[in-house]
């Protein structure tokens, strides 16, 4: 089983990305969940949200404390919250920044990668919605999914147009992403 | 038999509880659903204002109403004309349809409730635990537990089913942990329509509110007759008992899908140490048991799906080889220092043959996180039991002494 723990503010679609990925995943042949921390969400706010991926049933209930993967939205989350809590060892942190990996600092051993997923979406999306960009940017970073079971889930959460720009935009990430493993 | 489901994913969707529970509704036909939205039920009745919205759900009126109290009321007006009756609620919305909860239960009215628990205030907490529905417990409501999103889907079916059976005709809370199964998305099959009217007929009362043929439900009962009334509702709680089978037996065959009855049990055959619990934590529980199970720790699980009427000869049954048995409890009776599964397997193995320690956890209340490894530790404990007999018989698991 895979946890994911994506990290971001309220309103930037933290919740929506879990399910998300729960759905592409599924669409990809896996057994997945994906649920909030329940929280007095405010805008703003930091959030956090969670997905399970497994090759069988998942049964477990609690929060995610020691996540394979997390997603960080907003780096300004890095001065308020420890986005690499509990992060496996062989783990990766996608945060969404424009510097490089190497210019966090964070407490882990886990890989640390970083996308400009803000300027991606505005370039293409024309909007700073940078959840399902960040999901790109996790399939093309992890191999966990494929692009195109991402990309459906994405399109089939908001069809035509919408959809069509958001898969372009993740479609960037992922291939950002998977020259930047090599 | 323990659970079974045949994973068809071609037939499988990922979908919010809630929506899967409000679609499983729709597929049970109600004639009169009354909404009053409250956190965290409220996508359940969002969602059936939709699905009305879009027609779905022919010869249904939907009602909106100013309170909890008036949402319940209005089904008992509605169910005694006859009609299949639907509503959500969760926490403080529970508590405030307390008085009505006994008019439906007296007045024999087959209503079907699904509560999304929560715990209650003050403090003000939205979290899930279950002292909302259990504080509900001697109302006269069937309540069953489901511990994944798939089970309350089904068990929606099933409480309609058994509600309106002939022989018992009390009305039913489908009870499903809030935010845990209500927010959660995962793969499930939603309720066919179809076979859902296999399994399910529909809801032909022998009494009804009829201007035609005038009749009073709910009249005045003194004590020359009240105490029989009281009887006639522990005798249909009791016809309950096989019922709540039957209707899991009966949806298995048609769906091929099932979750228990009364009780499931997992890995209690050898089992020293079983632990009780109902609701979401049973899937946690059993990722915990096959950890110990790998390590050689004779642990088992005893599920309790119906919480009232309460399986007595189920648990004796299933219990009856243990060592010690350890009820796990998301409620607290205050002044007894015990949760209510604790209190009542105590009660129900007294008077018996059988003779084992019995020693309670109160865990999880107001949201707190239940992880492995406090199910872990909680066995770690019933081992201590085992060996040296009972200290403490009711504690709470995940209690932070520092804040006290």
């Amino acid at each position: 089983m895979k946890e994911i723990r994506i990290h971001g503010r309220g309103g930037q679609g933290s919740v929506t990305a879990a399910e998300l990925l729960a759905a592409g995943a599924f669409d990809d042949g896996m057994f997945s969940q994906a649920f909030p921390a329940f929280g007095v969400e405010r805008r703003g706010a930091p959030v956090q949200a969670f997905t399970r991926i497994s090759d069988s049933l998942i049964r477990l209930r609690s929060q995610v404390y020691k996540p394979d993967y997390v997603i960080v939205q907003d780096p300004t989350l890095l001065e308020v919250v420890s986005v690499e809590s509990g992060v496996k060892d062989n783990g990766i942190i996608i945060i969404n920044s424009d510097f490089e990996p190497e210019k966090f600092d964070l407490n882990t051993n886990a890989k640390i990668m970083t996308v400009n997923a803000t300027k991606i979406a505005l370039d293409i999306i024309g909007r700073p919605i940078v959840n399902t960009v960040l999901l790109g940017a996790f399939a093309g970073a992890t191999g966990e999914i494929r692009s195109e079971s991402i990309k459906a889930a994405v399109k089939a959460r908001f069809p035509g147009k919408m959809g069509d720009k958001n898969a372009e935009a993740m479609q960037k990430a992922y291939d950002m992403m998977v020259e930047a493993k090599i | 038999m323990t659970v079974i489901r045949d994973l068809d994913k071609d037939k499988m969707v990922v979908a919010e509880g809630s929506y899967t529970v409000a679609s499983a509704v729709k597929a049970c036909k109600p004639n009169v659903i009354s909404a009053y939205p409250i956190t965290p039920q409220t996508h359940i009745v969002e969602d059936l204002s939709q699905f009305m919205a879009d027609g779905e759900i022919p010869n249904c009126e939907y009602i909106n109403v100013e309170s909890e109290f008036s949402a319940l009321s209005a089904l008992v007006g509605s169910s005694a004309a006859g009609a299949r009756c639907y509503s959500a609620t969760t926490s403080q919305g529970l508590e405030l349809m307390h008085e009505v909860l006994f008019n439906v239960s007296g007045m024999r009215l087959p209503v079907v409730m699904t509560i999304v628990n929560r715990a209650v205030s003050a403090p003000i907490n939205i979290w899930n635990d279950h002292q909302d529905s259990i504080s509900q417990r001697d109302t006269g409501w069937i309540q069953l537990y489901a511990e994944d999103t798939q089970e309350i889907s089904d068990m929606t079916a099933q409480a309609f089913k058994i509600a309106e059976d002939k022989d018992i005709l009390l009305p039913a809370m489908t009870c499903m942990d809030g935010f845990i199964l209500s927010h959660v998305h995962e793969p499930v099959e939603l309720l066919e329509s179809d076979l859902v009217d296999e399994y399910l007929p529909s809801y032909e009362p022998e009494y009804v509110l009829d201007p035609k043929n005038p009749m009073s439900f709910g009249a005045f009962a003194d004590p020359e007759s009240y105490t029989e009334f009281r009887y006639l509702q522990q005798q249909s709680m009791d016809n309950a008992v096989k019922k709540i089978e039957d209707a899991a037996t009966e949806f298995y065959d048609i769906f091929g899908r099932y979750y228990g009855g009364l009780i499931d049990e997992y890995e209690t055959e050898d089992a020293e140490i079983i632990i009780m619990a109902m609701g979401s934590v049973i899937g946690t529980i059993k990722d915990a048991i096959d950890k110990l199970r790998d390590k050689g720790e004779k642990v088992g699980l005893l599920k309790i799906r119906s919480f009232r009427p309460f399986p007595v000869e189920a648990i004796r049954k299933a219990v009856k080889d243990a060592k010690v048995v350890v009820p796990i409890d998301k409620n607290i009776s205050l002044g007894l220092n015990e949760g209510a599964l604790c209190t009542e397997t105590k009660a129900c193995l007294y008077n018996t043959s059988i003779n084992m320690p019995v020693v309670g956890f109160m865990i999880g209340h107001g949201g707190r996180d239940i992880r492995i490894s406090t199910i872990e530790s909680i066995v770690e404990q019933a081992k201590k039991v085992a060996d040296s007999g009972i200290e403490v018989e009711s504690q709470y698991a995940d209690l932070k002494e520092e804040m006290l």
